[in-house]
């Protein structure tokens, strides 16, 4: 049964900063739009991250003030970015060979579903009159080293997002390491998905019944 | 004596035929050629296949010449729009097929296609709806699907600056697919802000080799895609 009164979680800003607790210092990140973006806000101190973005650049800075962005200095959401001192810029078959390539530490992704395997739904919904259109996520999860999703645990109507198997149509297969949600942060291991920490003030039990499949402590 | 300075838009993309296949270089509205497309619609091909990582918005630029009824085909990553309902009323009527590519793969076919390779290996996509009806291989133990080069007849791109041998720098992220995209086409046709005799360009920083570049064409004040949606200005 679906549990539909809610639970005091993180907030999003709040998960963006867990997450930002686990990137080791000097890593290459890939942020996706949405959540994952706001990561950005977040870099612990004493440590540098440098910013993928797929359309050409690397060494993303934060976006100039409303009005004063250059049309040409985009990141992969289209909003309008800055170049750090020290930004490369490159075309998208070298941006892409970053990817496939394994040269990039670490993408953070948004998720429709996960599965316990590990596999990744966050394209489509497979409706048929939806537009399809997919990106680049399917070469970021086959080619970064560790693949992130940062996500609220549940769907609005209150349906898990975390799942055995996922009912829409994937992105890629046993690509996610870790998952971040307003509730928990779990990691997909070889046995499903386990426990490695709960948001203050939620407990084990609250998170289980929200996740459609077995959750190890 | 090489030059290949046109003196317009529309003589650069004068010989472009009825069911031409092209790329047209951008991620969004950085680097997307719009007074190429323009000279396009004005020009009158059409039954095209046009390669793109989108599919423009509003009505000008690409998704003006989708408008005007152009576009047979599709082959691009991410054909949702913000500000466009072209592009998914022609799919939704059938009038326009598309051919959804990852955009790595999008790109790498293209650059496969420019570079002489016929095919290649990709992790991208395995075991999702993408890969069906693909070949698959296994190396070391990990799944790969075959994907095919891309060639296409002529390429639309914009750049910053040439010089008249066809040497292209191009301006921050306005690069995406340019560089791979000129490669891959029969006639590659570059517009850029200004263009200088040879030497004009440091060599060292030349992004796109000449060779790769058969028509040069100036527009000195290209127009950004966003200002005309914004002013609600349409092609024609």
């Amino acid at each position: 049964m679906i549990e539909q009164q809610t639970l005091k979680g993180w907030t999003r800003e709040e998960m963006a900063q867990r997450l930002a607790q686990d990137i080791p210092n000097g890593s290459y990140v890939n942020l996706g739009i949405g959540i994952p973006e706001m990561v950005a806000k977040f870099v612990p101190e004493g440590r540098t991250f440098i910013y993928h973005t797929e359309n050409g650049l690397l060494g993303m800075g934060p976006s100039p003030e409303e009005g004063t962005g250059d049309p040409e200095l985009i990141n992969a959401g289209k909003r309008h970015v800055s170049a750090i001192p020290g930004a490369a810029f490159f075309h998208h078959a070298d941006s892409f060979a970053m990817i496939r390539g394994g040269h990039i530490d670490l993408c953070v992704l948004g998720a429709m579903q996960v599965s316990q395997q590990g596999d990744l739904a966050n394209w489509s919904t497979g409706a048929p009159d939806a537009i399809p259109a997919v990106g680049g996520a399917m070469d970021l999860v086959a080619g970064v080293k560790s693949v992130y999703v940062i996500t609220q645990h549940c769907t609005k109507t209150g349906e898990p997002k975390l799942v055995e198997s996922c009912t829409f149509p994937l992105t890629g297969c046993k690509c996610i390491d870790r998952i971040y949600t307003d509730l928990a942060v779990i990691d997909v291991t070889d046995v499903g998905f386990k426990l490695v920490e709960l948001c203050p003030g939620v407990e084990f039990e609250e998170v289980q019944q929200r996740t459609g499949a077995p959750l190890l402590r | 004596m090489i030059n290949k300075q046109l003196s317009s838009p529309a003589e650069a993309v004068a010989d472009v035929f009825d069911g031409a296949t092209i790329m047209v270089s951008g991620f969004g509205e950085a680097g997307s050629p719009i007074e190429l497309i323009h000279a396009l619609i004005d020009q009158g091909a059409t039954d095209l296949t046009i390669v793109s990582n989108n599919t423009g918005s509003g009505e000008v630029g690409l998704a003006a010449l989708l408008k005007a009824g152009r576009v047979s085909k599709v082959i691009c990553s991410f054909p949702r729009t913000a500000n466009s309902t072209v592009f998914p009323e022609l799919y939704r009527s059938g009038k326009t097929t598309l051919e959804l590519v990852p955009q790595g793969t999008l790109a790498e076919r293209i650059r496969a296609g420019g570079a002489g390779i016929p095919a290649f290996y990709t992790p991208a996509a395995v075991g999702t709806p993408l890969a069906e009806g693909k070949e698959s291989r296994q190396f070391d133990g990990r799944d790969y699907i075959l994907e095919h080069g891309l060639t296409a007849d002529f390429a639309l791109i914009k750049g910053k600056a040439a010089d008249t041998y066809g040497n292209v720098i191009y301006n921050k992220t306005a690069r995406n697919f340019g560089p791979p995209m000129a490669m891959a086409a029969k006639n590659s046709i570059v517009q850029v802000s200004s263009v200088v005799e040879p030497g004009g360009i440091d060599p060292e920083i030349i992004v796109t080799p000449g060779i790769f570049v058969d028509r040069v064409v100036e527009v000195a004040n290209p127009v950004h895609e966003s200002e005309l949606v914004s002013a609600g200005v349409t092609y024609p």
